[in-house]
C-alpha cells in the first residue's frame, strides 16, 4: 500500500463547492432512523396518537370553509371543503418543510457538536417524514374528493390529464421547502434574527399563496405578481389536476418556471448549507 | 506493517473572542471587500496566540497554530497539555465537528470520534432503538449494528430494559449502554476523549480495559487526557500542545515529563509576607516568608517520593516559648495532616530578632491533588495566637512517580503508603 493513498482530507472551505451526496447514501440508515424517530416521538404520551396527523389539515378546513366561504363569501367554484382543503394539503407539507428544516443547526447543535455525519441527513429526514404525513393528508383529501365527486350534482369537475404532473409538482415543492428551509437553517447560526422572520413569513405566505382564495379571482393584470412565489403556481397545477382547467390558473411557461426555481433554490441553499455546515459550531 | 494512517500538515485554527452578533455584518463585509481584491482575510493576520492569561489586543485569536505529525498504523497517540491549550479544538478538527482555518489532515480508513457517550439518544425510544439509532450517528450501518446488537447489550448489562424506552433508564445505564455502542465500532482510527470515562468506578476501569483492547487490536488511537498516568499506561507517543502550538511529539514518557515541567513555572513557591499588615495573632512574632524546595529545587510541584523542604523566615519582637503548627489542606479542603514542630523532637529555644526554619518532608506520601498549606506560631503553654498565615501557598502533588506502579484515581485515597509484605507459611 502506497503511503500518499489518503482515503479523506479534512481541508478549510475554499472555493464553492457542491454537495458531496455519495457520502449522503452511506448514511441512508441514519436517514430512516430519523425519519422513525420523528414518527415514533412525535405523538409519545398523547391520547389519539397519529389521529393527530389527520386533525390538523381537518379542523383547519373546517375553519376556513367557516370563515373564508360562509362568512366571507369567497366564490370558490368547486365545493369550498375540498378548495380548501387541497390548499391546506400542500401549504402545510411546503410550511412544514421550510420550518422544520430551518431549525436543523439550532435543533440539533448537541448533536452536531459531538459527532460528525453529513449534517444534510437532517433536513432530508425532514422532508421525508413530512412526504410521509403528506401522503396520509392527500389520502384524507382523496376521500373527501371521492365523496363530493360521486354526489352527480358535482360534475362540473373532475381528474384530468394533468395528474401525470402532480408527482412532478411534489417534488418540486419538495425541493423548494428543503432549498429554502436550509438556506435559512445556514443563515440563522449567524443572524439569529431570522428565526423570528420565518415564522411570521410563513403566517403571512399563506396570503399570497392562493389557498383561501382561487388565483383566477385576482385580476389578471396582477397575477403574475402571485405567480412568482413558485408555491402558488405549484399549487395551481395540483387544482388543474383534480379540479380541470375552469378551476385553475396554468401555463406550461408557469410550470416550467416552477420547476426551474425549485431547483435553483435547492442548488444555492444547498451550497450555502455546505459552507456553513463545517464552521457552525464556532458561531452558533 | 507501520504504513501512515494520519497525517496533519500546519493544523491551525483561529476563533473569534467575546461577544458575538454585534459587529458580525460588518465583519463580514470587510472580508467580502478584500476577498474581491482578491486579498487575504484581513482577520488572519491580526490574529494573536492563545494564551489564557495574558488578554490580548485583538479580538480574534489561534487556538491552534501550525500543528504537525504523522501516525502510522497501530499507534497510540496521547494528547495532554493545560487547560485550554487546543487539545479540544484539535478534537474538534479531527472528527470534522469544526473546519480548520488552515492546514490539512489526511486520514487513511475509516475515523470514528467519541467525544460524549450515547450522542443522540432519543428519551422516548426504546434502548434497542438507540443502539440503532446511536450506532448510525457514529457511522454504523443498519446491518452492522444488528450482527454485533447481542455484544453490545451483553457489554452494556442492560439487557433486561432493553426494550424500555430510555427515559426509564438511570442515567448510569444510558452511560453503559452509549459506551457499549461506541466499544463496538470498527474504524481503523478511533479519536477518544478522556470525558467518556465516567460513570462509577467499576465502569470507568471497564471504559479504560476496553481501551487498552482496542488499541492493542492495530486501531490507531488519538487519546485526549489529563490523566498521566493513564496516558502513560495506554500510549505509545505522545503530543504535548502548549497555547495551541505542539511542544513536544514523539515517545509518550519524554512528552509526559515535558508536560509535568511546565506545571512548575506556575505554581508559587515563595512567599513574602513582611508587607501584610492585617494580620491574624497579636504579632509578637511573625511568619515573613515562605519557600518551598521539591528535591533541593524551588518548586511546589512534587510527586509521590520527594524530598520537600519548606523554609520559614520567623521574626520576633521578645523572648518567648512558641510552637510552628503546619496545616496541610486538600482540594476538597479536608484538613490531612495537622503537624506540631514537637511531634517531630524540635524544640526551638525563644530567640529576639530574625530566624529561619526549615522543615523537611523525606519520602513525601500524600495522593496527588492541589494541597494548600497553613502556618500557625503561637505560645507554646496558652496557645495564643502570634501570627497564622492561612491557606498562605499552594503544593501541587502530581502523577507521574517513579515509585507509583499504578494508577492513583483521585478520591481513591489519600496516603501512599508502602508497608512491608510477607508471604508465611502456616504451621
Amino acid at each position: 500500500m502506497k503511503t500518499d493513498e489518503w482515503d479523506y482530507i479534512i481541508e478549510p472551505e475554499g472555493k464553492v463547492r457542491f454537495y458531496n451526496l455519495t457520502e449522503l447514501k452511506k448514511y441512508k440508515d441514519l436517514i430512516f432512523l430519523f425519519v422513525k424517530r420523528d414518527f415514533v416521538s412525535m405523538y409519545k404520551q398523547t391520547i389519539l396518537g397519529p389521529v393527530w396527523v389527520v386533525i390538523q389539515p381537518i379542523l383547519t378546513t373546517l375553519i376556513f370553509t367557516i370563515v373564508f366561504g360562509r362568512i366571507a363569501h369567497i366564490e370558490t367554484g368547486v365545493p369550498s371543503v375540498i378548495f380548501f382543503l387541497i390548499g391546506v394539503v400542500v401549504w402545510t407539507y411546503f410550511a412544514d418543510c421550510v420550518t422544520k428544516t430551518s431549525e436543523t443547526f439550532i435543533q440539533n447543535q448537541n448533536i452536531f457538536g459531538k459527532v460528525y455525519f453529513p449534517r444534510l441527513a437532517v433536513p432530508v429526514s425532514v422532508i421525508i417524514t413530512n412526504l410521509i404525513k403528506f401522503g396520509i393528508h392527500l389520502l384524507v383529501f382523496f376521500v373527501v374528493y371521492l365523496y363530493f365527486f360521486a354526489d352527480g350534482g358535482n360534475a362540473y369537475f373532475g381528474p384530468t390529464y394533468y395528474l401525470a404532473l402532480v408527482p412532478f409538482a411534489l417534488l418540486a415543492l419538495a425541493m423548494l421547502g428543503m432549498g429554502t428551509g436550509i438556506l435559512i437553517a445556514a443563515m440563522t447560526t449567524k443572524y439569529k434574527d431570522l428565526r423570528f422572520l420565518v415564522q411570521f413569513a410563513i403566517q403571512l405566505g399563506l396570503y399570497v399563496t392562493p389557498v383561501v382564495y382561487p388565483l383566477n379571482a385576482v385580476d389578471e393584470k396582477f397575477q403574475w405578481i402571485l405567480l412568482i412565489n413558485p408555491v402558488a403556481g405549484l399549487l395551481e397545477t395540483f387544482k388543474l389536476a383534480f379540479f380541470g382547467a375552469d378551476f385553475a390558473v396554468f401555463s406550461w411557461y408557469q410550470f416550467g418556471y416552477c420547476m426551474v426555481s425549485s431547483f435553483v433554490i435547492l442548488a444555492i441553499g444547498m451550497s450555502v448549507f455546505r459552507r456553513v455546515e463545517r464552521t457552525f459550531m464556532d458561531s452558533i | 506493517m507501520s504504513s501512515k494512517s494520519l497525517s496533519i500538515e500546519n493544523l491551525a485554527k483561529q476563533y473569534r473572542l467575546g461577544q458575538f452578533g454585534t459587529g458580525t455584518i460588518s465583519h463580514d463585509l470587510n472580508r467580502l471587500w478584500y476577498k474581491i481584491r482578491g486579498k487575504e482575510d484581513p482577520y488572519l493576520s491580526v490574529t494573536e496566540s492563545n494564551d489564557r492569561q495574558t488578554k490580548g489586543k485583538s479580538d480574534y485569536v489561534w487556538a491552534l497554530r501550525d500543528v504537525s505529525f504523522d501516525l502510522n498504523q497501530g499507534d497510540v497517540l496521547g494528547i495532554i497539555g493545560k487547560n485550554g491549550a487546543g487539545k479540544s479544538t484539535l478534537l474538534k478538527i479531527m472528527s470534522r465537528i469544526t473546519a480548520p482555518t488552515r492546514g490539512k489532515i489526511s486520514i487513511k480508513g475509516r475515523m470514528s470520534s467519541l467525544l460524549e457517550v450515547g450522542t443522540g439518544f432519543h428519551p422516548e425510544l426504546t434502548g434497542k432503538e438507540n443502539v440503532y439509532l446511536n450506532g448510525a450517528i457514529l457511522g454504523m450501518t443498519k446491518k452492522e449494528v444488528a450482527r454485533k446488537l447481542d455484544e453490545i447489550v451483553d457489554f452494556s448489562g442492560c439487557a433486561r430494559y432493553i426494550d424500555t424506552p430510555v427515559k426509564r433508564y438511570s442515567s448510569g445505564m444510558i452511560v453503559r449502554l452509549g459506551f457499549a455502542v461506541a466499544a463496538h465500532l470498527e474504524s481503523e482510527i478511533l479519536v477518544v476523549d478522556e470525558v467518556l470515562a465516567v460513570g462509577d468506578q467499576e465502569f470507568q476501569n471497564k471504559c479504560i480495559g476496553k481501551m487498552k483492547d482496542i488499541s492493542k487490536g492495530g486501531r490507531t488511537v488519538l487519546f485526549v487526557s489529563h490523566n498521566i498516568s493513564s496516558v502513560r499506561s495506554l500510549c505509545t507517543k505522545g503530543l504535548l500542545i502548549e497555547n495551541g502550538v505542539s511542544a513536544y511529539f514523539g515517545d509518550v514518557s519524554s512528552a509526559i515529563e515535558r508536560y509535568l515541567k511546565t506545571g512548575i513555572s506556575e505554581q508559587k513557591f515563595f512567599v513574602d509576607r513582611s508587607a501584610v499588615s492585617e494580620r491574624i495573632g497579636n504579632g509578637q512574632m511573625k511568619i515573613e516568608t515562605l519557600e518551598i524546595f521539591v528535591n533541593g529545587q524551588p518548586s511546589a510541584v512534587s510527586m509521590i517520593g520527594d524530598l520537600i523542604t519548606i523554609r520559614l523566615k520567623v521574626t520576633s519582637l521578645a523572648l518567648s516559648r512558641f510552637k510552628i503548627a503546619i496545616h496541610i489542606f486538600n482540594f476538597a479542603e479536608i484538613c490531612v495532616s495537622n503537624i506540631e514542630n514537637v511531634d517531630s523532637g524540635f524544640l526551638p529555644d525563644p530567640f529576639a530578632g530574625e530566624r529561619i526554619f526549615e522543615i523537611s518532608f523525606r519520602d513525601f506520601r500524600l495522593y496527588p491533588d492541589q494541597y494548600t498549606l497553613g502556618f500557625w506560631i503561637g505560645d507554646k503553654v496558652s496557645e495564643e495566637t502570634f501570627d497564622y498565615a492561612k491557606n498562605c501557598i499552594g503544593l501541587n502533588v502530581i502523577e507521574g512517580s517513579a515509585i507509583v506502579k499504578r494508577s492513583l484515581p483521585k478520591n481513591s485515597g489519600m496516603v501512599f503508603l508502602t508497608p512491608e509484605w510477607k508471604s508465611l507459611n502456616p504451621g
